[in-house]
Order: structure tokens, then C-alpha cells, then sequence
């Protein structure tokens, strides 16, 4: 028992960053309100986005694999949630039980082919699973995903445990925990929880020696090959474990809005995960959750602004000269939101590879400076040779 | 079952000819600058927006109303003339019927430019850095790229219209003794396949014949030592991003009247080529054409009835599983060079 104590528990500075990072959490509808973005829905996305690009950073930070195929997983765990709902019983515990059992199943598929190749060539081979997956499932697998419509809850699924325990209600069920409705914060809250478990967990794998040997690939495979470890299984295990995590960020999707379609697979998907990490910071603990609660808020707040909502925000600027602005400005919200997103990343790519978190460092080594000179050098992205 | 075998082979060389095509660019600036460019799909885009663009300058209408004559709605008619109609008389109307074609002059220029804006203002600073940072940086200016042109175009597709005397089909089997009428090709489709043939060709014979494609070839076989012989190899491989945009926009002006351009265009050919370019070989310019060639017919053959009864939704993923199987079997592709980018 004891044993088992000294294996879960961290060092102060890694128990003391989970607590921090746990109390931020579960305080985002307090601290997020004077942002505008204290509402369930909204809280949701970020936290299961959080938990999907922890997880892409596992990978992507810890070995410098970086895959282009994530969404595929994530759309895998959806839909395995929603067959759960549909099959078995509406509680969320067995759809994210099934949700990451199958997402890691086709993560070690792909993950044994992929990590034959690396580099570039890896991240092509990972984007061809996944543009395949996508097509797949808008074609041939029709009968599985629903095609274009999506995979949706019904009246007359079997749902096997639930009506094995007792009379069904009437209209379409809510997915709860153990007989507690996950709608609104409640679901919010649980999202959370399994965010903090899974920060727990990445922060376990971040200290650990297979996290060590995992850095080692990252900066140098060869050598490591050269002193006698075979690298793969090292690489092919933090793989799945990583489309465990974009499994169960799915399921969770579907936990909240039973749904679940083919265009979370696309491509298009898979950039959003790298963008979060990157512009979050890639191989920091907190910096990829950061990344995504950033973009999805912005998303949300930006593509809600309208002409109205600007020429407001603009009443200072001369009567003449404020349709300029607002039709100028206008491009680049709403609508255009996605144009801010591309050029902020540029931007980021080119003058702070190591995203926000690197940002923060600056600034504190700015105000550390003072008292010693600033020590080590940024954090690169780095490759995987 | 001859015939339909033909007419699928022929089906694929039009496709086949945009993949070279943008494959092609797309190991140029592999091979010269060593740089990895998730944004030639969008200069693939431009360049059918360049065709829209040309297109919609030359309609700008002017609008007069004829008080004598009565439209169904029984208000005065509008007679609507465009402004080159106006100016040219016949030959406006004929340069709006060829709207298509004629935008290559527009296209050449403006891809030009952009082109060598984009390797001076940006691709520039990521030569030295890992393959890994230039994915991201010019994933990060398609994404800007297709925005802007969402923003300016709107998201709809924007169908153009092939020139008139090209619209018909060409009835290949009767030329080669078979039935008339069996095996008939869209003109424009030879027409596309014939262009991608030229511009193909015309960038080989500038690299094997001109004294300015020998250096740019040396300079691909070994950059430094070039430099040392006191040549600027740079400026020569800034010309060559260039040129590689410039055949990615005409790939998409030729392509506008078989699909009609969206923004998302780009993205949609970027990941096909990338693979076309790996099924080549990176960095092998015969193996980029045969490549692109290759997977148009594969995928064409693919979507042929009788294929998809016996494994069904390979039309789908054909080319992904090509790509998958050379990948684990030879990592270098079908021409590639031993050591290049083998790992």
C-alpha cells in the first residue's frame, strides 16, 4: 500500500503546479465571468479542448512527432461514446470506458504504421490515416457514423442496461453519472475533474524515466538507438496514450451534445490541436490547455461581433472615417475570425516559437533581471530525426 | 470493357495534369530552398482566383435603361453591356468568352510577385530552421491566404465558363478507329492536359538547356559549394519559388471551368499533392510528373463502378493507401534519391 502511495504522489513543485492548475479549473466560472465566458456551454469546450491538446503535447512536445492525424481520434471517441449511448445505457462512465478502449485500439493501429517514418514523412502518413478515416466515414461507413447527418441518439435504441434496470422515460435521455443529469455546470464540472486526472497523468508521464527516455527521442533518436534502446515502443506507447487522451476529450464531447460527425476527423481539425499547442507553448505542462481555452475563447467572442457591436466599440472615431474602420475591422472578426487566427499563428511561428508560455518566461526574466543575469536558452521546436 | 478502361485512363490524365502540376511547384521549392510549403495549395487557389478576378473586371457592366422596350415585369428594360464590350466591340465579347485562358496574362505577373513577396517577407527566415517550424509557418499563411480570399470572394464556389468553341467533346475513339461516339473527352480536359504537358515541359527544358536552370540544378545538387564559385545562388532560388508559384497559379486558372473555385480549394489539393510528392519521391522532379500522373489515372480507374462493387469507398481513399504503402515499403518514393529525406 504504502508502495502504491510513493507511485501516485509528485514532487512538492509538481503537487503544488496540479493544485494551482486544479483550483483554476474548477474557478473558471468564477474568474472567466468579467471575460463574458462564465457559461457552461462555452466552459465545457474549453476543457475538453484543454484535454485534447494535452494530450497532442504528450506527443508532439515530449518525442517531436508531429501528427497531423489527431482529429481521427477524437472523432473515434465520439462516436464510440454515442454508440455506447446508444447501445448500452446513457451513463457516461461505460461511453468513456469504450470511447478510449477503441480510440487507443485505432491509435496503435495507426501509431505502428506511422512511427515506421519520421519527420515529415511521419506527419504525412499520420494526415493520410486520417483523411482516409474521414472519407471513410462519410462513405462506406455509413451504416457506423450516420454519414453526413451524424450519429444521433434515437427513441428506440436498445440502450441494453438502462432498460435492464427499469422503466425508461419518456423523449430522448440526457447522458448523466450515475443517475446525475450532465447538463449545464454539472457537466461542466465533470469535464473538469477528468481534465485535472488528466493533467494528473501528464504531469506523472512529464517526471517520470519514460518521460525522460521520451525527451531523449526528441533530441536525439540515433544515439539512443546506438546505446542499445529500441525507441519504438517507447514512441508507439506515448502514441496511444495520446489518442487515448483526443479519445476521451471526444467522448466528452459527446457526453455533452449526444452527437457525433465525420467533420471532427477532418484535417482541418487536426490543425486546430497544433495550433493550441503551439500557440500555447509546446512541451510545457500548462501552456497547450492555456492554447486551447485562448482559441476557443477568442472563437467564441470574436465570431460574435457584428458591424453593430463594432461601430459601437468604435463611437470615439469621426462620424466619416468610422465605416472605414468598422469595414476594415469587420474582416477581421465574425466571418473573418479564422484570418485573425492565421496571422496570429504566423506571428507566433516566427517570433515566439515557444508560444505563450515563452511570452511568460520573457516577461518574468524582464522583471528577474534586476537581481541576476537571465539563465538558459528558449525553449525550439524540435523535430524528430 | 476496352473502352471503358480507355475512357477512365483518359478521365484520370486531366486530373493527373493538376497534380503534376502543383507536385512539381511543390518539390521546385523542396529540391532549391529545402523548405517544406504547406501554403502551395493556396497559390494553387490563387491562381483560379486570379481566372475570377480577371473575369469579373471584364464584366463590369454598364447599365442603361430603354424606355421603348418592356421587360416581363412591364418596367422599362435594362440593357446591360460590359465595359470592354463597350470599348472593343467584337473583340471585347471575344475576350470575355475566353475570359479563362487570356487571365494567364494576369495570373503570370501576380503570381510572380507574391510568390518572391512570400519567400523575401516570410519562408526567408526558416531555411535554417526544422522542417517542423516551416509546416507550421506556411500552414499558418494558407490559413491567412484562403481568409483573405474568403473574405474578399465570399465562401460559395464561383463557376466559370470555358470559351464557347471549347465547350463540346472530342471523339477520341473514332479517331483511333473505333466506334465514333464510344469514347468522347471533354475538350477542355485535353485542352488541361495538353497545357500541364507544356508548362512541364517547359520547366525541364529551362532546367536541361538554359545556362540559368544548370546553375539552379547545381545549386540543387550541392548549394554551398555553387556559392563558393562566387555565384548569389540565393537570388536564383527566390526566382525559383517564383516560377514554382507561378505554375501552381496557372494549374488553377486552367482548372476554373471544371471546378468551380471555393477558398478551400487550396487545402483540398495541398494534402493530395503532398502525397503525390512523396509517392514521387521528395525532391525528384520526373518522379513528382509520373507520380501525379500515376495517381490521376489510379484514382480515376478507382471510381469506376465495377471497381467499387469489389472493394467498396476505394474510390475514397486510393490515393491515401498508395501513399501509406510506398511510405512503409520505400520510404524513398518511385524516383527518389537514395539518402534524400529517407528516414
Amino acid at each position: 500500500m504504502g508502495n502504491l502511495v510513493s507511485k501516485l504522489s509528485l514532487s512538492r513543485r509538481d503537487l503544488l503546479l496540479l493544485l494551482a492548475f486544479g483550483a483554476a479549473v474548477l474557478l473558471m466560472p468564477l474568474w472567466l465571468s468579467p471575460f463574458g465566458a462564465a457559461y457552461p456551454d462555452l466552459l465545457q469546450k474549453f476543457v475538453i479542448y484543454a484535454i485534447f491538446a494535452v494530450g497532442f503535447n504528450l506527443l508532439f512536445g515530449l518525442t517531436g512527432y508531429l501528427s497531423f492525424g489527431h482529429a481521427a481520434f477524437l472523432g473515434a471517441g465520439s462516436y464510440a461514446a454515442v454508440w455506447s449511448f446508444k447501445l448500452l445505457s446513457m451513463d457516461a462512465l461505460p461511453a468513456l470506458i469504450f470511447a478510449v478502449a477503441i480510440s487507443g485500439i485505432f491509435a496503435l493501429v495507426i501509431g505502428y504504421l506511422s512511427l515506421r517514418r519520421s519527420g515529415i514523412y511521419f506527419s504525412i502518413l499520420t494526415l493520410a490515416f486520417a483523411q482516409m478515416s474521414y472519407n471513410l466515414a462519410y462513405s462506406v461507413l455509413t451504416p457506423i457514423t450516420n454519414g453526413e447527418t451524424g450519429l444521433q441518439l434515437a427513441l428506440d435504441d436498445p440502450r441494453v442496461l438502462d432498460r435492464a434496470l427499469g422503466p425508461q422515460p419518456e423523449g430522448l435521455p440526457v447522458p448523466h453519472l450515475l443517475g446525475l443529469e450532465l447538463t449545464g455546470y454539472t457537466g461542466f464540472f465533470f469535464c473538469a475533474l477528468v481534465l485535472i486526472l488528466a493533467f494528473y497523468i501528464t504531469v506523472k508521464i512529464f517526471s517520470s524515466p519514460f518521460g525522460l527516455m521520451l525527451r531523449a527521442i526528441k533530441s536525439n533518436q540515433n544515439r539512443m538507438g546506438y546505446m542499445g534502446f529500441d525507441t519504438k515502443p517507447y514512441a508507439l506507447t506515448v502514441f496511444v496514450i495520446s489518442g487515448m487522451f483526443a479519445g476521451l476529450a471526444g467522448a466528452l464531447l459527446a457526453i455533452t451534445d449526444p452527437l457525433a460527425g465525420a467533420e471532427r476527423m477532418q484535417w482541418t481539425a487536426s490543425g486546430e490541436v497544433v495550433l493550441m499547442t503551439i500557440l500555447g507553448g509546446v512541451g510545457t505542462l500548462v501552456g497547450p490547455a492555456l492554447g486551447a481555452v485562448v482559441i476557443k475563447y477568442f472563437e467564441n467572442i470574436f465570431s460574435a461581433f457584428n458591424d453593430q457591436i463594432l461601430s459601437n466599440a468604435f463611437a470615439f472615431v469621426p462620424e466619416g472615417l468610422r465605416e472605414t474602420v468598422v469595414a476594415i475591422v469587420g474582416k477581421f472578426v465574425g466571418e473573418g475570425w479564422h484570418l485573425t487566427l492565421g496571422l496570429i499563428f504566423v506571428l507566433v511561428v516566427v517570433f515566439l516559437p515557444g508560444g505563450i508560455m515563452e511570452g511568460i518566461r520573457r516577461i518574468m526574466s524582464l522583471f528577474r533581471r534586476a537581481q541576476r543575469p537571465a539563465k538558459g536558452a528558449p525553449a525550439r521546436i524540435q523535430p524528430a530525426e | 470493357m476496352f473502352d471503358a478502361i480507355l475512357l477512365q485512363f483518359l478521365n484520370g490524365l486531366d486530373k493527373g495534369g493538376a497534380y503534376a502540376l502543383i507536385a512539381l511547384g511543390l518539390t521546385l521549392v523542396f529540391g532549391t530552398l529545402g523548405v517544406v510549403n504547406f501554403a502551395h495549395g493556396a497559390l494553387f487557389m490563387l491562381g483560379a482566383f486570379c481566372a475570377v478576378a480577371f473575369r469579373q473586371i471584364l464584366t463590369l457592366e454598364t447599365v442603361t435603361i430603354d424606355p421603348t422596350q418592356l421587360n416581363p415585369w412591364g418596367q422599362p428594360l435594362e440593357i446591360r453591356t460590359p465595359l470592354v464590350q463597350g470599348w472593343f466591340g467584337d473583340f471585347g465579347a471575344v475576350l470575355v468568352d475566353w475570359s479563362v485562358p487570356v487571365s494567364i496574362l494576369l495570373a503570370i505577373p501576380v503570381m510572380a510577385l507574391l510568390g518572391i513577396a512570400f519567400e523575401r517577407g516570410l519562408i526567408k527566415h526558416f531555411y535554417k530552421r526544422p522542417h517542423a517550424e516551416q509546416i507550421l509557418v506556411t500552414f499558418g499563411l494558407a490559413i491567412v491566404l484562403q481568409e483573405i480570399v474568403k473574405s474578399v470572394f465570399g465562401a460559395n464556389p464561383i463557376p466559370q465558363p470555358m470559351p464557347a468553341a471549347l465547350q463540346g467533346a472530342a471523339d477520341i475513339g473514332a479517331l483511333i478507329g473505333l466506334t465514333p461516339g464510344v469514347i468522347t473527352y471533354p475538350l477542355w480536359r485535353l485542352v488541361y492536359f495538353l497545357f500541364s504537358l507544356g508548362i512541364i515541359g517547359g520547366v525541364f527544358a529551362f532546367l536541361r538547356f538554359t545556362t540559368f536552370g544548370m546553375v539552379v540544378r547545381a545549386g540543387m545538387a550541392d548549394r554551398e559549394t555553387v556559392g563558393l564559385l562566387g555565384i548569389n545562388i540565393s537570388r536564383r532560388f527566390t526566382f525559383m519559388f517564383g516560377l514554382a508559384s507561378v505554375v501552381a497559379g496557372l494549374a488553377g486558372v486552367m482548372y476554373t471551368p471544371l471546378l468551380p473555385p471555393n477558398y478551400h480549394l487550396g487545402m483540398d489539393f495541398l494534402v493530395l499533392s503532398f502525397v503525390v510528392v512523396v509517392v514521387g519521391g521528395m525532391g525528384s522532379l520526373p518522379g513528382a510528373v509520373a507520380a501525379g500522373f500515376l495517381l490521376g489515372i489510379l484514382q480515376s480507374f478507382a471510381s469506376m463502378t465495377e471497381v467499387k462493387a469489389i472493394v467498396p469507398g476505394i474510390d475514397q481513399i486510393i490515393i491515401y493507401l498508395v501513399a501509406v504503402v510506398i511510405l512503409l515499403v520505400r520510404p524513398r518514393g518511385l524516383l527518389g534519391r537514395r539518402g534524400v529525406m529517407e528516414a
